[in-house]
């Protein structure tokens, strides 16, 4: 029990770094020759990396049967919801400066943006519902409202595709790593339902 | 405001570069980490440290007797050497803008030969010195819009392209000029990647490649080229989207048609054969009516042909302006 907590302080820090990081360069002045854009970018990039080391949680005691580290999952998807936070912000302030015709249009006309928004507006409805008593409150409907994750991962997806004029490798990985993730949820649920029906049969 | 002052704090001149670089180390290290599951994935873009400060990529040799031109932009406070060469679209040296000046140290623009072909009278294959040397160079300062939305003032160093044109005699036949970049796999390891189809093509119509705007750069800041900027030679057309400018040419060619240029085969929907900047066509992904002066925080308002409208506007009188994105 002890060690669960010790590990969980050492993710939480971990998963800080980048943000430090972050503010690191600024002070150095190493936020390259356009800096809005950088920003944009790395938050965004840690946003769906979050996104995707959360779907692996699950998988990953199935396949070890080491329970205890779903202890992690929420940590790790509020951490994807702080990094689309900062990236939604930088959007928001710094991209646009409160230019909320231009902001609107852009959600509204271009799929590239209404995408990211989508998937912003998903994982601030996880995040809020993310509390014990949400869990409580909201029982069965809980687990339904949270695999809206599995939708934010493909919008998140989407969104990275469209931002970029080419393919980038990033890109590949993150798709990659995603579609087997998503394939072996869709793997086991299929099983669990195949072994379940004999004994719903009795 | 605190916020708009921070282009003037940028501390990078005095960084020490190990310091600089570990960002670089972080950012690989960590993409590695994340994308450790897909293995096979490898980059080849992937460098060592070591190799960073490679030679072509920092300042190179003075160039001498540049005469100022009258078509230069005035009135606007030109981009820094630093974030010019440090900020750049040139994929045959990897996707991300700073990967330009961290990779491309193995091109060499020396010897370079460029090919004219086509309907053309002077045809063949010249050496880099023999192409250029018999034009005074010419200080150009332009505004380089890129289709991204974000822009440069740049003081270019190069020939008229007309000039050149009319040396090697263009017959009646010749419509458009087609340019083509280096293919070189072995120097240039974006061609290793089929992220474009490889070798980057671009083409003007022939009265755009003779208005007095267009020209062949060679240098900036009064310096030769650095290979992130398109060394030895390349294009600029300063009413077009910055990736109108190829970089590295080494064919040119008269032809009858249109050419197809890399961006529009790559994304038809998205970008044309004109590619002329105009704040009222938008991208289909973002809009082109504003754009981020690096060095600037604010937005400014993106004018027609880039504010080159009294020179080139005419070009295009009678077309639809909405097909000459």
């Amino acid at each position: 029990m002890k060690r669960i907590v010790l590990l969980k302080r050492i993710t939480f820090i971990a998963a800080l770094i980048p943000a430090a990081m972050l503010v690191y360069y600024a002070v150095q002045g190493d936020l390259t020759a356009n800096p809005i854009e950088f920003i944009t970018h790395f938050t965004g990039d840690w946003a769906i990396r979050f996104l995707v080391i959360t779907l692996a949680i699950t998988p990953l005691r199935r396949v070890t049967g080491w329970n205890p580290i779903i202890k992690f999952r929420r940590m790790l998807g509020l951490f994807s919801f702080f990094y689309a936070t900062l990236h939604f912000l930088t959007w928001f302030v710094l991209d646009w400066f409160f230019n909320f015709r231009q902001m609107a249009e852009d959600v509204v006309m271009r799929p590239f943006i209404t995408l990211g928004m989508a998937t912003f507006v998903m994982l601030l409805a996880l995040a809020v519902t993310s509390t014990q008593n949400s869990i409580r409150r909201l029982g069965r409907k809980w687990t339904q409202l949270h695999r809206l994750i599995y939708v934010a991962a493909v919008t998140a997806l989407f969104h990275f595709w469209l931002a970029r004029k080419t393919v980038v490798p990033q890109f590949q990985v993150l798709l990659v790593a995603a579609v087997l993730l998503l394939g072996f949820r869709a793997w086991w649920t299929l099983r669990t339902r195949v072994h379940a029906r004999p004994s719903t049969a009795h | 405001m605190l916020i708009r002052k921070a282009p003037d704090l940028r501390f990078s001149d005095i960084t020490p570069k190990s310091l600089y670089l570990r960002r670089r180390e972080f950012l690989k290290a960590a993409g590695i980490a994340v994308g450790a599951a897909a293995a096979g994935v490898a980059s080849p873009f992937a460098t060592d440290a070591a190799a960073q400060q490679k030679q072509g990529t920092g300042h190179g040799g003075k160039l001498a007797n540049v005469k100022k031109s009258p078509l230069s932009t005035t009135g606007e406070k030109l981009t820094s050497w630093d974030d010019i060469t440090s900020y750049n679209n040139f994929y045959e040296f990897g996707p991300y803008k700073e990967d330009p000046k961290e990779n491309a140290g193995t091109l060499k623009p020396r010897p370079w030969t460029i090919q004219i072909d086509g309907f053309v009278e002077k045809k063949g294959t010249f050496g880099f010195e023999e192409f250029t040397h018999p034009y005074p160079l010419e200080e150009r300062v332009y505004r380089m819009r890129c289709v991204e939305a974000w822009s440069m003032v740049i003081p270019w160093v190069g020939i008229p392209l007309k000039d050149i044109i009319a040396a090697y005699k263009p017959t009646s036949q010749a419509k458009y000029v087609e340019f083509v970049t280096a293919f070189n796999p072995a120097q240039m390891p974006g061609q290793r990647t089929r992220m474009l189809p490889w070798p980057y093509v671009e083409g003007l119509r022939m009265d755009e490649a003779m208005n007095p705007l267009a020209i062949l750069a060679v240098g900036l800041y009064e310096e030769e080229l650095p290979n992130q900027d398109g060394a030895p030679i390349r294009l600029v057309t300063p009413w077009k989207y910055g990736f109108k400018g190829i970089k590295s040419i080494s064919k040119i060619r008269f032809v009858d048609y249109q050419p197809k240029n890399t961006w529009q085969v790559m994304t038809p929907n998205e970008y044309g054969f004109y590619a002329n900047v105009n704040p009222n066509v938008d991208h289909p992904r973002w809009s082109q009516a504003t754009e981020r002066r690096i060095g600037t925080f604010f937005r400014q308002k993106t004018l027609p042909f880039n504010g080159y409208a009294d020179q080139v506007a005419s070009l295009y009188s009678g077309m639809d302006p909405k097909k000459l994105y």
